[in-house]
């Protein structure tokens, strides 16, 4: 944990410009992430997760788009601001992206073989024997049995589980330090989810990737992160090791989001619910922007933003209002 | 320990009562047609041989994988599709054969609320009047007291009445289930099939359609078909839970002793794929992974359909189809060693 972070992201502000007007979609967001480490990001729809991290690689569309504010540093270069060639070879070389849905993230019109072996080829120089040898290792390596007949099948002959499969190999192939899943196992079964997670945990046994992996299910991550943040609105609103943020979790969002989950013993009763709606986020933040549903509202969260600070060590909040001591943070 | 849980459990006699709906032997092909002549040469059976029973008052959650045939039944015993074979009886009648023209008759009592919130609603009409169709189509009601009962449903559902004119897109996912949910109920139905409800909605926005469902449950006296992948939300909702797994049912039981004593592997398996927001839960658990992908419901392997993926499949389980049986009181599965202990 003393190691310097591979990745550390510091004040990224994404907005998108649209006939509606702007869309704050990501405020001044600052994480880091360690060689190794396991980062869940949990968050709902349009909370910020997948643009924040799908900024880092420079993937969203500009326009609409744009990056108006932030550093991301990875290797001692600063990938919001270096260029194309540069971002390229980061790209699926030292950053790996795996996408929600494998049914649309891979050509139609190619073999897996030769999707894996694209990135083998441009990154690491591989001439057709190596890269084909190497992508038959990566496909036994994701748990894909005949992985030399598979390497000439078309995505179309597999199934959805083996397709994400496929796609774990592409993100692996050129043995980046860092895997960005965008919320990998959404679109599959849970039985297949299973098998999935299995694969993901064992791998992360055998290479030392660190992983950012995005979801809105705070079970999928329960078993797999080290540390979790928590996004709402576009902003961070809290940071933990993952024990601590299950256990003792400091926002109210975060309070609400576990207290909302159908329990064991709690059966046949009113389920816990945050009222209302998640915000739009027209307008740029002036407040906290989980006030409007938060049963802890003050004065002061309306009128100020409030910052991620330390409530507990490597354990950060951004809240006015310490619910566990029921008095305002300090400074508040 | 059922007592409390089967609402059916003040009646001694359960099994005696008559079920508000009763299925029996259902089955649903489609065809796979090919070639110019659009010739048939095989079916998808998508539902293939479930029989159950819903009784008043209670939700019966139907869970399984996609492909399962989960949504198929749902809609067959509404008669939202022409069934194959087998019968769905509505109250001790038979709607299996009846006319478009008799079974419009039975609308009012059984009613569906749709997955998706954003395709289940015309775009170009207001709330009041999506609301207000079935009012008007079953001649329920009309004038002035139709817009009382359209403003009595969204204040039911939790919306604000004075948003009755304006259109779908004004609302988010949550609400636009809400209106999706003041539809099913206009006509005061008995019975609802409710296909993936939340399914397409936001975890905190969740919670909110299940409590509006259950609140609405005890007041208006429903009785559900509650379909789901989600195996933690059907255990807080349903009473009884069926699994289904390619077309057929695997284990059908009160919804305590689904969860604590499952006595099929795919209820297990399924159990043990769902993993469980707590890291130091999650750190211990132990796990079955299936092996492979559900298999294609127009070639369902031969004997068990779960074969080709159990864990613990003897060489009986390829040949022998296992019989639907009630192993314990209400506690029904279809699986040769389910009885075996140890495995």
């Amino acid at each position: 944990m003393t190691d310097r972070p591979i990745l550390d992201v510091s004040g990224l502000t994404t907005k998108f410009h649209t006939q509606d007007g702007i869309v704050h979609a990501v405020n001044d967001v600052s994480f880091s992430l360690n060689p190794g480490e396991f980062l869940g990001v949990v968050g709902e729809s349009g909370s910020g997760k997948s643009v924040t991290m799908m900024s880092l690689l420079r993937l969203i569309p500009m326009p609409p788009g744009e990056i108006t504010d932030g550093t991301a540093m990875f290797d001692d270069q600063d990938l919001l601001s270096i260029n194309g060639d540069e971002l390229r070879k980061v790209r699926g070389g030292k950053i790996g992206f795996i996408f929600q849905d494998p049914m649309t993230s891979l050509n139609p019109v190619f073999t897996v073989g030769r999707q894996i072996e694209e990135s083998l080829r441009l990154h690491k120089d591989m001439n057709s024997k190596e890269a084909r040898a190497r992508s038959t290792e990566l496909l036994t390596m994701v748990g894909i049995p005949d992985a030399d007949q598979r390497v000439t099948n078309f995505p179309h002959e597999l199934s959805g589980g083996m397709r994400q499969r496929v796609m774990i190999a592409i993100a692996l192939a050129c043995s980046p330090k860092v895997i960005i899943a965008d919320e990998p196992t959404t679109a599959l079964d849970v039985t297949v989810q299973a098998q999935i997670i299995e694969i993901v945990r064992d791998l992360r046994e055998k290479l030392d990737t660190a992983v950012i992996w995005i979801t809105h299910d705070l079970g999928v991550i329960a078993g797999l992160a080290d540390r979790v943040l928590v996004m709402y609105g576009g902003q961070i609103v809290e940071e933990a090791p993952v024990r601590d943020l299950y256990g003792r979790p400091e926002h109210p969002y975060t309070q609400g989001l576990l207290q909302s989950l159908p329990r064991l013993d709690q059966r046949g009763q009113e389920l816990h619910s945050i009222e209302g709606q998640p915000p739009t986020m027209h307008v740029a933040p002036t407040g906290c922007s989980f006030a409007p549903r938060c049963p802890f509202v003050h004065e002061r969260c309306i009128k100020e933003v409030p910052k991620l600070t330390e409530a507990a060590p490597e354990h950060r909040v951004a809240c006015w209002w310490d619910t566990h001591k029921g008095e305002a943070r300090n400074g508040g | 320990m059922v007592a409390e849980f089967t609402k059916e459990a003040d009646d001694p006699a359960g099994s005696e009562e008559r079920p508000l709906v009763r299925v029996t032997n259902l089955k649903k092909y489609f065809p796979i047609m090919k070639g110019v002549f659009r010739r048939q040469i095989g079916s998808v059976r998508a539902v293939d041989g479930v029989s159950f029973d819903i009784y008043r008052g209670e939700t019966l959650g139907l869970v399984g994988e996609s492909g399962s045939g989960k949504s198929t039944a749902g809609r067959a015993i509404l008669k939202l599709e022409e069934v194959t074979d087998g019968t769905v009886a509505f109250d001790g009648q038979d709607i299996t054969g009846l006319s478009t023209q008799q079974v419009r008759k039975l609308r009012p009592r059984m009613q569906m609320v749709f997955q998706n919130p954003h395709a289940s609603l015309n775009p170009r009409m207001t709330v009041a009047s999506i609301i207000g169709e079935p009012l008007l189509e079953h001649k329920a009601s009309k004038g002035r007291e139709r817009q009382e009962r359209i403003e009595e449903l969204l204040t039911l559902v939790g919306l604000d009445p004075s948003h009755a004119n304006r259109y779908p897109h004004e609302f988010s996912g949550g609400q636009r289930q809400r209106i999706g949910i003041a539809r099913a109920i206009a006509l005061n139905p008995e019975f609802i099939v409710c296909d993936e409800p939340i399914a397409a909605l936001d975890v905190s926005i969740q919670s909110q359609v299940v409590n509006l469902l259950q609140d609405l449950q005890n007041s208006l006296e429903l009785s559900y078909l509650f379909i789901s992948h989600d195996l933690s939300m059907v255990r807080h909702i349903a009473d009884r839970v069926a699994v289904m797994y390619l077309g057929t049912l695997v284990e059908l039981a009160p919804v305590e002793e689904l969860y604590d004593d499952p006595k099929h592997p795919y209820t297990r398996a399924l159990h043990s794929s769902v993993p469980v927001p707590d890291p130091v839960v999650e750190a211990v658990r132990p796990r079955v992974i299936l092996e492979g992908d559900i298999p294609s419901p127009s070639n369902p392997p031969p004997g068990c359909r779960f074969n080709t993926r159990c864990p613990v499949a003897q060489e009986r389980c390829s040949q022998d189809v296992p019989e639907w049986r009630e192993i314990e009181p209400g506690h029904w599965v279809s699986c040769h060693f389910a009885d075996t202990p140890g495995w």
